[in-house]
């Protein structure tokens, strides 16, 4: 399902996957910014890639390769904080 | 996140992979496993720690704090066809329950197994009845549901 990669000296980041955001949309998105709403529920949830830690590896994780399962996602504020 | 890991394998039983998704780098991933999770949790975090630096990820799902740099805690339970079903968002200086994400879980699944055709009123476990949404219950559910059902 995921696939290891080998790390570089760069920091490894991932992304939104499936939209073409050219150049000029971009732009527009970031005068929009201001007015983007909270996800739906009952929505597609967006489809992205991340690098990611897994079980003593490095992995590349893509959201819609769990497409066949339930997902928790969570999101936190970083590591070594204390909640 | 080293109580969800603690919840891990009841997750696995209900079919749920479980991703958790943050700014820092997978490097500093493996090290917070390392010294700390692991010490916390039996055998360390079982999934996947995705990295989001920049949080564009965040971004699309709405939760990122470009003040702070960093993803506030966003929670969202994805269905087997990616559909979003729920999500909470709290401040960084509140953790989370859980044990009702869990909860929701076994109630969404109930409600896919049933297609629709059972509901799950407010605080609904497994074992507490359930609604059939049809003509014949409106106006009737204080007849066959009690709100002290909501409590435990």
């Amino acid at each position: 399902m995921t696939e290891e990669f080998k790390p570089g000296c760069a920091r490894p980041t991932g992304g939104p996957v499936g939209e073409n955001i050219s150049a000029e949309e971009n732009v527009k998105e970031t005068l929009v910014k201001e007015e983007r709403q909270m996800i739906k529920v009952g929505k597609k949830a967006p489809d992205f890639t991340a690098p990611a830690y897994h079980n003593g590896k490095f992995v590349n994780v893509k959201l819609s390769d769990y497409l066949g399962k339930w997902v928790v996602l969570c999101f936190y504020p970083g590591d070594f904080t204390f909640v | 996140m080293s109580a969800v890991a603690a919840k891990y394998p009841e997750f696995q039983k209900l079919g749920v992979e479980v991703l958790s998704m943050s700014v820092d780098s997978v490097f500093v991933h493996k090290m917070w496993n390392e010294k700390e999770l692991s010490k916390m949790v039996d055998g360390g975090i079982p999934y996947a720690m995705c990295s989001d630096g920049g949080g564009k990820v965040g971004t699309i799902y709405g939760i990122y704090d470009e003040d702070a740099g960093v993803e506030t805690r966003g929670r969202f339970i994805i269905d087997p066809d990616g559909i979003v079903q729920g999500y909470e968002v709290l401040t960084p200086p509140v953790g989370r329950n859980v044990g009702e994400t869990f909860r929701q879980i076994q109630a969404f699944q109930l409600v896919r197994e049933t297609k629709g055709g059972e509901a799950t009123p407010s605080g609904w476990k497994p074992g507490k009845p359930t609604l059939k949404p049809g003509p014949d219950l409106v106006g009737k559910v204080w007849e066959v549901w009690k709100t002290d059902e909501a409590f435990d």
